[in-house]
């Protein structure tokens, strides 16, 4: 199976040769690197740039004025935020010229800790962009997902984030992208490049398809009847782990949901599983206050105050300026599996 | 021609360098451009407006550079990324009065933000007059973008961007200067500059070390001049030339335009007349005398004229429907896609 890097830039091929996408560019972006994460290697139309976050983003502003598409990469999310003012035009220029100048223009940006990246290679981004008005948010947890919601996030009139997780663009999906080779050591040969001398190297691209996971579609990862929990990016395989320990150890039915997209989210899928299990926990892994979960928390309390059986609860990163290097401090920080289970504990065996 | 015409373009020769018909046109663009922004100014003194901020003292910047655009839509024509100060220029491209005058006084048939934005945060997208903005400088990155596209399509079209003296301490203004100057991905787009010699209420003398702006562009290896923004036949063939010469080598170029600000920043600080600072106009109206291309009846008459279709235009604006509140969620995404939590 592709890893996350090699489904990202499986879709970008695809778009590439599909969508228009002409495109495709940031720090280290094109050749010989094609990204630090490698999730541009080998994409024809990958081009590198000056280390210039805003400039990357101007570059991708005055694109879409054009009316053409591309993917502006910001190295990591914690090299956006000098870029935010210029986010917020790129949100605001439909708007403020009433429908003229609509901006189809795709940010990737890798999130989140897990990498043992210290204090700017580990900040998450998803509550400072859901107040990015005219923007959509997304955010993949597998390798499949990651080539949907690009396609998708490509396809889009809008501004869109794309945020793959750093921790996961290594891990293997589960499932095949249409198109993919069964064996994965002949997807590697084909668009992974060899160590060395590169001059010379060129992807030979396998035959994908188009798969597109819709913005604002959350995913039920874990059917359950006794508590939703919601979490997005890498907190899905770690919730997910929690959510058998709560089985396999306590027999509970727990509903796992991916958001998938900040914004817009799927407000349908999380009433749907509350009025199902009466409870819920959200999880990530961005700093707790003003945390986007928030504000889903808020809606829960005031849409459905009536259906609930137990206070719901957010866990999230502790509120503190950055995330320490050493073990010890990055996982007293951000979310642990235990945390998460036990707050899922109380919340199931809370009585009404 | 009379003797005593030819007499007098014997001492202003440079008048003869343009057809005589694009020397009043441009005059007339001028006229047409200042009366409607000191109706702008008036507008706001009688409270049909929140805020002006414009162009008098820019006339003869913004005009030639209107009127030199290649014009239409979409990366085969010029891009324009212009600052808060380009009515001269969007009067040269062709925009009636009441465009104007319907923008600051932020009514729903704003053609440009449906009453949602400042005086001079234009929008044309016929015009490839892509929207402006309050924070200043980064239409200089933008630029970058559309020139990119344009060179790829290996377009006759070319981005322009403007901008004044003080927001150049930006990093943006540097930006563009890097990404337009890469060695073999050079951009077709002429970076300016219009040097008012402030920034609000701070001198230009105290925060600039460099000589002048131009050396700036000078250090990437970017063809670069200062031309004297108040003169329009100095600014239309020094224009002219640059735009010509990034059109052929799709290579950018760079021009400061000294100009001057005649009220004042903005109506936060009062809209008031400068009397210091030389006015293009005067200066142009007394060359045409001299050169009997017009006359002081022609003067008087051509902004009465004018002033009484802005008093029109203003009294017809007052009529106009503001927008309706429920329109705040409209085009936050694109065809008006919901973007109301409330409803997801």
């Amino acid at each position: 199976m592709a890893n996350m890097a090699q489904a990202i830039r499986l879709a970008l091929h695809y778009a590439h040769k599909n969508y228009q996408l002409n495109d495709v560019f940031g720090q280290d972006v094109g050749a010989p690197l094609g990204g630090v994460f490698t999730a541009t290697q080998g994409v024809e139309c990958a081009w590198n740039t000056p280390l210039d976050e805003r400039g990357i983003i101007g570059m991708a502003m005055g694109i879409a004025m054009a009316g053409q598409r591309c993917v502006a990469e910001i190295q990591f999310a914690d090299y956006i935020f000098n870029t935010i003012d210029l986010l917020k035009i790129a949100g605001n220029t439909n708007w403020a010229s009433y429908g003229q100048y609509p901006m189809p223009l795709v940010v990737m940006t890798p999130v989140g800790a897990g990498i043992r990246g210290s204090m700017y290679h580990s900040h998450s981004f998803e509550s400072w962009a859901s107040r990015m008005a005219g923007w959509k948010i997304v955010i993949p947890s597998d390798a499949l997902d990651a080539y949907g919601l690009l396609l998708s996030s490509i396809l889009d009139p809008n501004p869109v984030l794309f945020m793959p997780p750093k921790a996961l663009m290594r891990v293997k999906g589960e499932s095949l992208i249409p198109g993919e080779p069964d064996n994965e050591k002949d997807l590697k040969n084909m668009i992974d490049a060899p160590l060395g001398d590169r001059t010379e190297w060129f992807a030979k691209w396998p035959d994908v398809q188009e798969y597109l996971v819709p913005i604002g579609k959350a995913k039920v990862v874990i059917p359950g009847n006794q508590l939703t929990m919601v979490t997005w990016g890498r907190y899905v395989q770690i919730c997910k782990q929690v959510a058998e320990k709560l089985k396999s150890e306590l027999g509970y039915q727990v509903e796992l949901i991916d958001l998938r997209s900040i914004y817009p989210y799927d407000w349908q899928a999380i009433k749907a599983s509350v009025q199902k299990t009466k409870r819920i926990l959200f999880i990530n892994e961005d700093t707790e206050v003003t945390n986007f979960a928030e504000h889903l928390c808020y809606r829960v309390t005031q849409e459905l105050f009536y259906d609930l059986w137990a206070r719901p609860q957010v866990v999230a990163a502790k509120n503190i300026p950055g995330i320490g290097l050493h073990p010890n401090l990055e996982d007293a920080t951000v979310p642990h599996v235990d945390e998460i289970y036990q707050a899922a504990k109380a919340i199931i065996q809370e009585v009404p | 021609m009379s003797s005593k015409s030819s007499q007098s373009l014997a001492q202003d020769k440079d008048l003869l360098m343009l057809p005589k018909e694009l020397v009043l046109k441009m005059y007339d663009h001028m006229v047409y451009s200042r009366v409607l922004e000191e109706r702008l100014i008036k507008i706001y003194k009688l409270g049909d407006a929140f805020f002006w901020i414009g162009a008098p003292g820019e006339e003869a910047w913004g005009v030639p550079l209107g009127l030199l655009t290649l014009k239409g839509q979409g990366p085969l024509f010029d891009y324009l990324h212009l600052h808060y100060r380009c009515t001269p220029t969007l009067v040269a491209l062709g925009m009636p009065m009441i465009d104007s005058i319907r923008l600051i006084m932020n009514r729903v048939t704003d053609i440009s933000t449906g009453g949602r934005n400042f005086s001079n945060h234009y929008c044309f997208p016929k015009w490839n007059v892509v929207p402006v903005t309050s924070p200043i400088e980064v239409q200089y990155l933008a630029s970058i973008g559309t020139a990119h596209v344009q060179k790829k399509l290996n377009s006759n079209g070319i981005t322009v961007v403007t901008g004044g003296d003080a927001g150049t301490a930006e990093g943006d203004f540097a930006s563009c200067l890097i990404w337009s100057s890469r060695p073999g991905q050079e951009l077709p787009v002429l970076i300016t500059v219009q040097n008012n010699q402030w920034g609000i209420s701070t001198a230009y003398q105290g925060q600039h070390g460099e000589s002048k702006i131009a050396d700036r562009a000078k250090a990437f290896n970017i063809k670069n001049r200062v031309i004297n923004g108040l003169d329009p036949i100095e600014t239309y063939l020094c224009l002219k030339e640059d735009m010509d010469y990034i059109r052929k080598n799709k290579k950018p170029a760079f021009i400061e335009a000294q100009v001057s600000r005649l009220y004042g920043h903005s109506s936060a600080s009062g809209g008031n007349r400068s009397v210091e600072q030389p006015c293009p106009i005067d200066v142009f109206e007394q060359r045409l005398l001299k050169a009997n291309f017009i006359s002081t009846d022609l003067i008087k008459n051509k902004k009465e004229e004018y002033e009484k279709q802005a008093q029109q235009a203003q009294n017809q604006v007052r009529t106009e429907m503001a927008p309706e509140a429920k329109s705040i969620w409209d085009h936050i995404f694109a065809q008006s896609e919901n973007a109301d939590w409330r409803n997801f």
